[in-house]
């Protein structure tokens, strides 16, 4: 009887000890729940479907970002450079296509934009010790100065093409759903596999909870953190497109404090910004607090737009000192 | 030769020449100084005027980091402030009078004194990684700004106030005379006492330099302190150059530029050694640039891409992997040859 209850107590404390990993994912998703449910009680139509559908559409660019930033975070290094980088991608897309250029071959150069500052960057970080955080910066600077050189004005997008593809959507009743989201969800379905299926992903977990042991037990150390940069990169690009179908065109200024956002998101999904813990799909409801953030402060009419930074800044305050707190008592 | 060539300021020295060789190859007066009114002018004081709110920033982000921290909340002071300092004048029943302006002055750098406890404490007493707590004020900051001056673009008209921007005295930028008089004050009682020394412990090892009985705490909070007060007076200074406190544009990217700046002189961002006189030569740099790309007439959208060429070439340079590799490379030239 004894052992029995201590063998289920046992496990009761192993399955606790098992959740904390989920914690700070918990308290992501229950803000975001608590968030729906206000925001029903107090307007009306708010928890409709086309609300809920436009928080996906307005948001999948942020998504994509979200989700390349969350493998550079894992690692414990940041990328500065992928709101530079949308707007480079974007920029090229809508330069090329003016340009005549056929459209199967301009959005893998668009993508491959971003592929090859990302290795760039890996490469600065990993090979000549720069820090991430300057490394990134540097590809920052580059890839917004390339967009003015692309581009210096707005360029906007008339290929029939491309046009069709943006056009395209699935509605059931007033659920819609767009090609961008549904790439973006692709997005995120394979970053979860990588992560959590593949012996890359477990390196990239490895290599954030700590290096060096990461390198004594033979992990290809050095090529998973180039690796990440170039996802990230890769992801940016391809935020960069989603970006063009959804503003139908492409302009050099695009995207400036995204990665502020693409960062929020992660953090507020519970991923450690120390490296080594979080999820993709916490940086994906992340997203969609950030988004409802915004929604909510359209509903309410009467407040300012900037009132959407103060809550942003406050509510990852509430969540890194959630963190904090988590982590102290784990250790 | 070689002690000249291995000097930590070697590369970022080279770099600036070149900025200023560019300009004089293009116009070869660039370089001279002429008194109109008693007042010195040309491009060098520019470039001192100019860069006063940029040193002032990368002065206290010198000292952030040389703790193992960064803040990326400055660009967001600096908004603050113009916003705090602007909104006082504009709702003061005399808006030209010098006590206004001074009250202005106080009431914006203690804001942002207060601002900068904020980040302190997160940092040095709830233990939150630098970069993520300053995140939060550089998220909400503008926001605050923005409330501060209801969405709108404050402008005034105070005499005493544009002083701090446009004003001489004995006939050098009133802007640069602060800025520079501030990073001598602290250079000096940086390196002049053993604050310097303590802060770098604190760096290069939190945990022993605690048990070694440095108040590494209170040194952290102090430095964020200090960071945000500096950010505010660059802050008042850019406002009094325009006279506008635009809350979303003031200060946008300082605190990019400023971590470069640091980083271009050659202070790591691993924290520990710090080199104020790098970071002079990396404001200077960066400053310098903006002149250079306008001097050539390339359009200043493109400024950017510079700025990344500097710092990748600066970093590279800088990089021990890459000097081993060509150090390397002479070393197996001089063997052919002795072989040979």
């Amino acid at each position: 009887m004894s052992t029995a209850t201590a063998t289920i107590a046992k496990s009761a404390s192993r399955k606790l000890s098992l959740d904390r990993r989920y914690l700070p994912v918990l308290g992501t998703i229950i803000v975001f729940l608590l968030m729906l449910v206000i925001g029903g009680v107090r307007y009306e139509n708010f928890l409709s479907p086309a609300v809920i559908s436009n928080l996906f559409i307005n948001n999948a660019h942020l998504i994509v970002l979200a989700t390349g930033m969350t493998f550079v975070i894992l690692t414990g290094g940041i990328d500065l450079s992928v709101g530079a980088v949308l707007a480079l991608s974007s920029v090229i897309t809508a330069a090329l296509l003016q340009a005549g250029v056929p459209l199967i071959l301009v959005l893998p150069i668009a993508l491959l934009a971003g592929s090859i500052i990302g290795l760039g960057m890996g490469v600065m970080i990993q090979y000549f010790d720069v820090q991430p955080f300057v490394a990134t910066l540097a590809g920052m600077f580059l890839a917004r100065g390339l967009c003015f050189i692309f581009a210096p004005e707005s360029v906007p997008i008339r290929d029939e093409g491309f046009i069709a593809i943006t056009n395209w959507g699935l509605s059931t009743g007033r659920w819609r759903i767009t090609a961008a989201v549904v790439i973006a969800l692709i997005v995120v379905a394979c970053a979860w596999w990588i992560l959590h299926r593949t012996r890359f992903g477990r390196t990239v977990y490895a290599v954030g909870g700590g290096e060096s042991s990461a390198t004594l037990m033979g992990l290809r150390v050095a090529r998973t953190k180039v690796t990440v940069y170039v996802i990230s990169g890769t992801c940016a690009s391809l935020g960069g497109i989603l970006f063009a179908m959804f503003s139908r065109s492409g302009y050099a200024l695009t995207g400036v404090g995204m990665e502020l956002d693409a960062i929020a998101a992660v953090v507020i999904g519970g991923t450690l910004l120390v490296g080594g813990m979080g999820f993709v799909l916490g940086s994906v409801v992340g997203v969609m607090v950030l988004g409802l953030i915004q929604t909510i402060i359209t509903f309410e009419g009467t407040l300012s737009s900037w009132w959407t930074k103060i809550v942003i800044g406050v509510l990852l305050l509430i969540f890194v000192i959630l963190q904090r707190i988590l982590s102290l008592r784990r250790t | 030769m070689t002690r000249i060539y291995k000097h930590r300021l070697f590369w970022p020295l080279v770099a600036l020449a070149a900025l200023l060789l560019a300009c004089t190859i293009k116009r070869p007066d660039i370089l001279g100084i002429t008194v109109l009114d008693g007042h010195l002018f040309g491009a060098p004081i520019d470039i001192l005027r100019n860069s006063a709110p940029l040193l002032l920033v990368s002065l206290g982000m010198t000292l952030v980091i040389a703790t193992r921290g960064i803040d990326l909340s400055v660009g967001a002071t600096v908004a603050i402030a113009g916003a705090v300092a602007l909104t006082f004048i504009a709702s003061s029943d005399h808006p030209a009078s010098v006590g206004t302006a001074l009250g202005a002055i106080i009431v914006a750098l203690g804001l942002c004194f207060i601002l900068g406890c904020f980040n302190g404490m997160l940092v040095a007493n709830f233990g939150i990684q630098p970069i993520i707590a300053t995140l939060i004020l550089m998220t909400a900051g503008r926001g605050v700004a923005m409330l501060i001056t209801n969405g709108q673009i404050t402008t005034v008209a105070s005499a005493p106030f544009s002083t701090l921007a446009s004003g001489f005295l004995l006939g050098l930028p009133v802007a640069a005379i602060i800025a520079y008089g501030v990073y001598l004050v602290v250079a000096l009682l940086v390196r002049r006492t053993a604050l310097g020394m303590l802060l770098e412990a604190v760096g290069i090892n939190p945990e022993a330099s605690r048990l070694a009985g440095v108040k590494s705490k209170t040194l952290v909070f102090t430095v964020y302190a200090l960071c945000a007060l500096l950010s505010g007076l660059a802050g008042l200074i850019f406002a009094a150059n325009t006279m506008a406190a635009d809350a979303n544009n003031a200060g946008l990217f300082i605190e990019l530029d400023a971590i470069l700046a640091v980083v271009i002189g050659g202070t790591s961002l691993a924290g520990g050694k710090f080199n104020l006189s790098g970071t002079l030569v990396g404001v200077l740099i960066i400053t310098t640039l903006s002149l250079t790309v306008t001097v050539l007439g390339i359009s200043p959208l493109v400024t950017s891409l510079f700025k990344a060429i500097v710092v990748i070439a600066v970093t590279l340079m800088m990089s021990t992997r890459l000097r081993t590799m060509l150090a390397g490379l002479r070393e197996r030239r001089r063997f052919q040859e002795v072989s040979a």
